[in-house]
């Protein structure tokens, strides 16, 4: 057999990107399986992982680990290029750019229970923008603004809690390949 | 003792995220006072909000209907129609209505909520 002459070379980065994305599907696969009473609001498990990494590893590599999350996830839980794929795409992908500028906020002021609330508003804005003009043009969402909006600051609060937590309790980052 | 987590700027944020959300929820709860709508044979006669008390009467064919707004609650409180459906149905609950069909009136409690159809 002829040995390929494709070589696909996985630096420390790659490796590193592929273990928090890895971290972040799992969270999404097992908030998947926690039933919740209303479509659209759950917590936001992976942005934990998105949040730590941004504080840790800077914004490519926190974009690089959202982004395969969505990908990946909406893969393995049968969503990929459905409707809630594109809702998740969009929402990761605000969420990242309002971080992108909110992580060059004073850190003396801002730290990540802020940016995750930010992010968390973010999130669901560009989504219900989305599912006004796209998905379900003509629907009043702005009967919904208020459950979802409690439901972003919770979930953003406690994400950044979180964060807060996991950053400060593991002050030197171990490398996750071993 | 995760307060210790929150610095200046992020209690601001929160802060401000919890002004939204409470105003919007305000907001709602202003915009979900219930309307009651009167139709007679089949077109809008009247509406009229739930807050104000009062009667209404409805001129139909066979006579005027009375339709009571007390409370918050909307019922028929008179009708000429012969079996009295839509009075013994009382107080109309929010998203329901009452049909007196003999007399071609009917009363929505249209309560803003949502269902399955609108969602």
């Amino acid at each position: 057999m002829t040995p390929s002459t494709i070589e696909l070379i996985a630096s420390a980065e790659d490796r590193r990107v592929a273990a928090l994305a890895a971290a972040a599907i799992g969270l999404t696969l097992a908030e998947a399986a926690i039933p919740l009473p209303i479509p659209g609001i759950k917590p936001g498990l992976a942005n934990i992982v998105t949040l730590l990494v941004l504080y840790r590893y800077g914004w490519r590599t926190a974009a690089w680990v959202a982004g395969l999350r969505i990908v990946a996830g909406a893969l393995a839980l049968g969503q990929f290029l459905t409707p809630a794929f594109l809702l998740s795409l969009s929402g990761g992908v605000i969420s990242l750019v309002v971080l992108a500028v909110a992580i060059r906020f004073p850190p003396r002021w801002f730290g990540p229970v802020g940016l995750s609330l930010l992010a968390a508003f973010a999130h669901i804005g560009a989504q219900l923008l989305v599912v006004d003009v796209w998905l379900l043009p003509g629907a009043s969402i702005l009967g919904l603004l208020p459950l979802f909006l409690s439901a972003a600051w919770i979930t953003g609060l406690a994400n950044g809690l979180a964060t807060a937590h996991l950053l400060k309790s593991n002050p030197h980052p171990a490398e996750p390949i071993p | 003792m995760f307060l210790k987590f929150l610095r200046p700027g992020d209690w601001l944020l929160a802060g401000a995220g919890l002004v939204l959300v409470a105003g919007l929820w305000l907001r709602q709860a202003d915009s979900l006072e219930g309307r009651v709508v009167i139709r007679l044979d089949g077109k809008v006669y009247q509406e009229a909000s739930l807050r104000l008390n009062r009667i209404i009467e409805v001129a139909g064919p066979l006579g005027i209907s009375r339709i009571e707004i007390s409370a918050g609650r909307v019922r028929v409180a008179a009708d000429p129609s012969p079996r009295q459906l839509c009075v013994r149905q009382g107080w109309i609950p929010p998203g329901g209505a009452a049909v007196c069909l003999p007399n071609r009136v009917s009363v929505e409690n249209a309560a803003a909520g949502y269902d399955t159809l609108n969602y």
